[in-house]
């Protein structure tokens, strides 16, 4: 498929408090973005359990896009920061599970910042875009570049195990 | 038994129906959602005929769960919630998808719409039937409130409650209430002398029985939620024993140190190392200024605990952390003026006679440094000529692009007050005149009368290098005419410039100390800009006055009174509802790891050794769901965003892409 008619579809995990409200005066200011991206509403990026991410990119998206409040600014004081962790972790896994990493973004917008996630959306479009379609977990055999990617982190694991013991 | 689902897809007027195809979507849905009993589309469901619909079709259909796609739930959740509680369906059943906020407003090609629009709404069908009745919480509220501000809004707010019958704690950070509006001397448009109208509301909440005053002191933290919050207050050392002092001023009389007063007086005046800001102040118990105070920087002098009639003064007195408990905060945390020094070429700082609003209001006030005389800095010469420049540091994308939207009304006070007390010409130099309340354009015209010269276009400069004779010793002003196309001028004594209203630096500070936000430019952010002004994001805490936004007096006043009729309101209620978002934990399948402990910043999850396991204080879980996330065994639950309605809302939202073949292995979390 020409990456160039293909249309990404995105799932979006937006905190309620910062970034559902920023899409919501993205709407009010009619700031306009690539219409890609579906939004699910949870209470915090801290809610977003990693499988969320995984059951989306089964399901056949092609993107996920995780939201949040600024560093600092959570509404639940820090719960973001739990985000950033599994976000870290989430990149780690999905190397692994052979699915580049870019696929999965997690941003920050305040409730004042329509223009910004406006912008974190289109973004995200344009890379996924460049990326092409997932199809996954249907294709990640057939690259040799993916298998060897999971043998790195194998051997990572059982270093990091060694030392460990 | 299968669910009945009704889907109604709003068209708001053209705001949805312009750039998506509603009436596909409702019959798109009807045929291809699962359990879809109704599927329709109307002009506008939050209408009481749209939501009647609802009703009806709960009655006579017998839907078990409704799907909204309409505006941000933000707005109308609450709305059709309580249609279907209207028709005996329990209101979590009830699921709204925003169509207009993130798709018709946001996109102009309506296939591209329409096709989003399916995905949101087949997610919100597939979530529903997943969702379950819930029954919301009640707490009781605290009937204080803390109100943290004692400018003119705090002020109001807090004469509105205390006068309800209501306790309220007021926390000011300068050693007297009054804020800006003391500084002042007269008001636009009327003209009314500001300490006349300010310092009876000023006593009044010094004298009032419901009123406990803490002058001096910062809020140093918050916690607990809606009804119940507990604050710490940090009450300053004054040094100065509250409840012996009598504020005779003797002290202040006898105290050799003058120091220039840089907050009050903007730095045009003095005052003592022992002072209160101003004659009025509420409270007359003086502070004393430790790095300028002989003693203290010294070990001699004691001149005020000497004098002082009542033994009042305390060298060794120490800050104090208050604990209370409020029901409602409400923020009124004011404004600082914009630094005009940022603007070097206006010469502010370096140009004697360039003054800032702020220094002029204390110039013109009869009870300032110069008694209200409008002279020159060297305290004798009156102006022959002045120059206001309006917006300096607003409507300026260098600085700050919003309006402080007083300036233009301040600046024409100040005209008419130059031309009152002095024999002086005055040019104002604007980008747009904007009186636009109510007898502002009036006043306006007023001064058109009186002869101030109104010239639109904005100042490039002021110098003091004059190129003509009659520019020498005078300060210039470099401007261009936009009216008539012209660069000029104008040789001047004196020139005002309009300074921004800005954010209080420690703005953000407060606001995540509250748990609230702050707009871009760094004013607090109210629920809603149109229909819910003073409410926040958080509930139990308001914002009033100019920290929610550049705004004039009558509207701060305002602002202050509404925000305590809605604490009133939930006080007369006796108590708030709150939802049953919560957090819970099913202790067969919790492994006792103890992974969720330090995953809560509110301490809600405790570990119960008996059993081995956890479980959740819901009064103290506020419902992020991190625990739920981080649980191994699944053994959490987040009520109204469990994993199930998750994950049916994922399969919904990608109902058109193509799941792999090991597709649903991933869902088992």
């Amino acid at each position: 498929m020409s990456n160039e008619n293909f249309e990404p579809k995105i799932v979006g995990f937006l905190c309620n408090w910062c970034s559902y409200r920023a899409a919501d005066l993205a709407g009010s200011a009619r700031i306009k973005y690539a219409p890609n991206v579906r939004i699910i509403r949870v209470m915090c990026s801290g809610r977003v359990d990693p499988s969320f991410v995984l059951k989306a990119l089964a399901q056949g998206a092609d993107g996920v896009m995780i939201a949040g409040c600024h560093p600092g600014e959570c509404h639940y004081i820090e719960q973001n920061y739990k985000a950033m962790r599994r976000y870290a972790m989430l990149k780690h896994t999905l190397t692994a599970l052979g699915v580049e990493p870019e696929r999965v973004r997690l941003v920050w917008a305040s409730a004042a910042e329509g223009q910004l996630l406006a912008e974190h959306i289109d973004s995200l479009v344009a890379d996924v875009r460049k990326l092409g379609p997932l199809c996954w977990p249907r294709n990640w055999e057939e690259s040799p570049e993916r298998l060897k990617a999971l043998e790195e982190i194998e051997k990572e694991h059982a270093e990091a195990m060694e030392v460990q013991a | 038994m299968a669910e009945k689902v009704g889907i109604y897809v709003c068209h708001c007027g053209s705001n949805i129906a312009g750039t998506v195809d509603c009436e596909e979507v409702a019959r798109w849905a009807g045929q291809n959602i699962r359990d879809v009993a109704v599927a329709r589309d109307y002009k506008f469901m939050c209408s009481s005929l749209g939501q009647q619909l609802i009703e009806d079709d709960i009655k006579k259909e017998g839907l078990t769960r409704v799907v909204v796609a309409a505006c941000s739930p933000h707005l109308h959740e609450k709305t059709f919630r309580r249609a279907c509680q209207n028709a005996g369906l329990n209101p979590y059943l009830c699921h709204m998808t925003n169509i207009r906020e993130h798709v018709s407003w946001v996109n102009n090609d309506k296939k591209a719409g329409t096709e989003k629009v399916k995905s949101l709404v087949s997610a919100a069908a597939e979530r529903v039937k997943h969702q379950q009745p819930l029954e919301p919480f009640y707490v009781k509220v605290n009937p204080a409130t803390l109100v943290v501000g004692g400018g003119i809004a705090g002020l109001q707010a807090t004469l509105e409650l205390a006068d309800a019958g209501y306790p309220v704690y007021l926390v000011e950070r300068e050693p007297s209430i009054g804020g800006h509006m003391a500084q002042f001397d007269k008001t636009f448009p009327t003209l009314d002398c500001s300490a006349c109208i300010l310092t009876p509301k000023m006593s009044e909440v010094g004298q009032h029985e419901n009123v406990t005053m803490f002058t001096y002191s910062e809020l140093e933290e918050v916690s607990g939620s809606v009804g119940s919050f507990k604050v710490k207050i940090r009450k300053r050392a004054r040094y100065v024993d509250y409840d012996k002092c009598t504020g005779c001023g003797i002290c202040i009389e006898k105290c050799p140190r003058k120091v220039v007063d840089d907050v009050f007086e903007a730095g045009l005046g003095y005052r003592k190392a022992i002072y209160t800001p101003f004659p009025q102040a509420v409270p007359r118990v003086p502070v004393i200024d430790t790095a300028n105070c002989t003693y203290f920087q010294s070990g001699k002098c004691k001149v005020c605990s000497k004098v002082c009639p009542t033994d009042a003064v305390r060298y060794d007195q120490q800050d104090e952390i208050v604990e209370l408990e409020v029901g409602n905060i409400v923020l009124a945390t004011g404004w600082k003026l914009f630094d005009c020094k940022r603007l070097p070429n206006y010469g502010f700082g370096r140009l004697a006679n360039v003054y800032t609003n702020l220094e002029f209001e204390r110039l013109c006030n009869a009870a300032g440094p110069t008694n209200g005389k409008i002279v020159l800095r060297d305290g004798k010469t009156e102006p022959q000529r002045v120059a206001i420049i309006h917006c300096v540091g607003s409507r300026d994308s260098r600085y700050n692009t919003f309006c402080s939207a007083v300036c233009c009304m301040a600046a024409m006070k100040f005209g008419h007050l130059v031309l009152e007390k002095t024999n002086a010409e005055v040019y104002s130099f604007y980008i747009d005149m904007r009186p636009n309340q109510k007898d502002y354009e009036e006043f306006y015209q007023r001064l058109l009368e009186e002869g101030m010269h109104f010239v639109r276009g904005r100042v490039a400069e002021v110098t003091d290098a004059a190129r003509r004779p009659e520019e020498q010793g005078k300060l210039i002003v470099q401007y261009e005419d936009t009216l008539l196309g012209e660069q000029k001028r104008l040789p001047v004594d004196m020139v005002i410039l309009m300074g921004a209203m800005e954010p209080q630096a420690d703005a953000k500070e407060m606001g995540l100390k509250c748990g609230i936000s702050c707009s871009m430019a760094g004013w607090f952010t109210e629920r809603h800009p149109k229909l819910d002004p003073v409410a926040t994001m958080t509930d139990g805490v308001f914002v009033a006055g100019v920290c929610q936004g550049p705004k004039d007096i009558p509207a701060s006043v305002a602002q202050g009174a509404a925000a305590a009729a809605r604490i009133s309101g939930m006080i007369t209620n006796g108590k708030v509802m709150i939802e049953p978002i919560v957090a819970s934990i099913d202790e067969e399948s919790c492994s006792g790891c103890r992974v969720c402990n330090n995953m809560c910043p509110y301490n809600a999850i405790e570990f119960d050794e008996a059993k081995g396991v956890s479980h959740v204080i819901t009064a103290m879980c506020k419902g992020c769901g991190t625990c739920v996330a981080a649980c191994p065994c699944d053994a959490i639950s987040g009520a109204h965003f469990k994993n199930d309605q998750i994950y049916a809302e994922i399969e919904g939202i990608l109902w058109d892409a193509q799941p792999s073949a090991a597709g649903t292995a991933a869902g088992g979390g």
